[in-house]
């Protein structure tokens, strides 16, 4: 990889940061507040069927997820497992849109 | 070698991180099973009640509470000039952590 | 203490104690009375140039500056050579590694001037000046790069005393080698690598801090990357 794609790479690791870390916020107090008194699949449905508001930020999500996950493991698959070049690559692209199909099949399972 | 608390924030990161990524695809699982109706997610959401279970799940939250912590401090380092103060941001990322275990505890 | 050279052994030495003895005049004694055949550096013994650097107790320091009775442990001083670095024998590795990574890094300046030129004006209240002028006192121990594990798990990593001089290259208006410099810094060997374990911060004799040149030069990539330049 050159100096710029290295760089690009890191640019959206830390982008990708930022946008989880208001997700993670989100989602954190959602859980504390939804736990209270039990949670059923209705209660959670009852929230997100139909609703595009969910659906967009869990789709936000989903996508900040599939970007930062597999960045995140590049560097402890090269420090720590000693594996470089372009396989790692190759399997961190494709773990990244396992993450973005699962993830988003979630998204919509809880939308329609 | 004796390590700084800035090196034990790194590795808690780090472990949180890899645990994170190998527990959001059970995580998309379960919910994709949303697609197969109410009931389905009603009986994982049975399942989900027992209290080892319930200690996972705090344990989850920890976990990506520890990893946000350790994020936020990687990116006030990265982002604003530099300060001597930003070597406090270890605590401040274990406090974070602290914080949002507690809360989730009394509410469990 | 050790001796050998990557395969070798720790051999213990009975050394007599003295008020105010340091590392290195532990080290010395062995040399110059029990084992002549012991291979060490040194060369001002008063903190000043950086050759006395080993492990001790597993702590990369300067051996002249530390003195026994702060690290001493049961009657005992352990003494290696530094880490992440080939051993040419005993306490002595080989540096050259370590300054080939500096170059790479392109840790050299540039400039911009000839000598027909005026002398340039830098402000050393400047922002950028005070910038350089915390990180310029680095004299090449190594102590930061044997301190530092990301150098140990990635062989390419420039390590955080090459970086930290491209850092201070990079806020050097006088400098013209910005652009190729930056370059150089940037990725899985640079400063990209750093995970601010902050290491070498801790450790470095000089109490400079490669950890903040490395965040600088995160930013000033990043922004250059930005603009297009890269």
């Amino acid at each position: 990889m050159t100096p710029k794609e290295e760089t690009l790479l890191w640019i959206a690791q830390r982008a990708s940061a930022a946008v989880l870390a208001l997700c993670i916020v989100v989602h954190l107090a959602t859980i504390i507040y939804a736990v209270q008194g039990g949670l059923t699949a209705a209660e959670i449905l009852g929230r997100t069927r139909g609703n595009t508001a969910w659906l967009a930020f869990y789709s936000i999500f989903v996508l900040a997820v599939a970007v930062h996950a597999p960045i995140g493991l590049r560097s402890v698959l090269m420090e720590w497992l000693g594996w470089r070049g372009r396989s790692r690559d190759r399997v961190l692209l494709g773990l990244s849109v396992v993450l973005a199909w699962m993830g988003m099949r979630a998204a919509l399972g809880v939308f329609l | 070698m004796k390590k700084e608390s800035a090196y034990w924030v790194f590795v808690v990161h780090r472990v949180s991180g890899i645990a994170l990524a190998a527990f959001l695809p059970l995580h998309f699982w379960a919910l994709g099973n949303a697609f197969e109706g109410e009931i389905r997610l009603d009986g994982l959401l049975a399942w989900t009640e027992q209290p080892l279970v319930k200690l996972g799940e705090w344990a989850i939250v920890i976990t990506l509470a520890a990893h946000l912590g350790g994020g936020l401090r990687i990116l006030a380092l990265e982002f604003l000039p530099w300060r001597d103060w930003q070597k406090g941001l270890a605590a401040a990322a274990a406090a974070l952590t602290l914080a949002v275990g507690l809360a989730l505890a009394l509410s469990l | 203490m050790w001796k050998g050279g990557a395969e070798g052994r720790f051999r213990e030495f009975d050394v007599p104690r003295h008020p105010s003895q340091t590392v290195l005049d532990v080290v010395t004694y062995i040399q110059r009375v029990l084992d002549p055949t012991l291979a060490y550096r040194y060369a001002c013994r008063v903190g000043m140039c950086g050759s006395c650097a080993m492990t001790v107790n597993g702590e990369p320091r300067w051996t002249c500056r530390t003195h026994v009775d702060r690290v001493v442990k049961n009657d005992s001083v352990s003494v290696g050579p530094l880490r992440n670095l080939p051993v040419i024998r005993d306490l002595v590795t080989d540096m050259s590694g370590f300054f080939d990574k500096w170059a790479r890094a392109r840790g050299q300046f540039k400039p911009s001037r000839t000598k027909k030129d005026d002398v340039a004006r830098v402000r050393p209240q400047s922002e950028d000046r005070r910038a350089v002028d915390a990180g310029i006192e680095c004299i090449g121990c190594g102590v930061c790069y044997a301190a530092c594990d990301v150098v140990s798990w990635n062989p390419d990593y420039l390590g955080p005393a090459a970086l930290n001089r491209a850092w201070t290259l990079v806020k050097d208006e006088r400098d013209a080698g910005r652009i190729e410099r930056l370059r150089a810094v940037a990725g899985d060997a640079g400063c990209h690598s750093c995970h601010t374990h902050m290491s070498c911060t801790e450790r470095c004799p000089k109490k400079l801090s490669p950890t903040a040149g490395i965040a600088g030069l995160k930013r000033e990539v990043f922004k250059s990357t930005l603009r297009g330049e890269l």
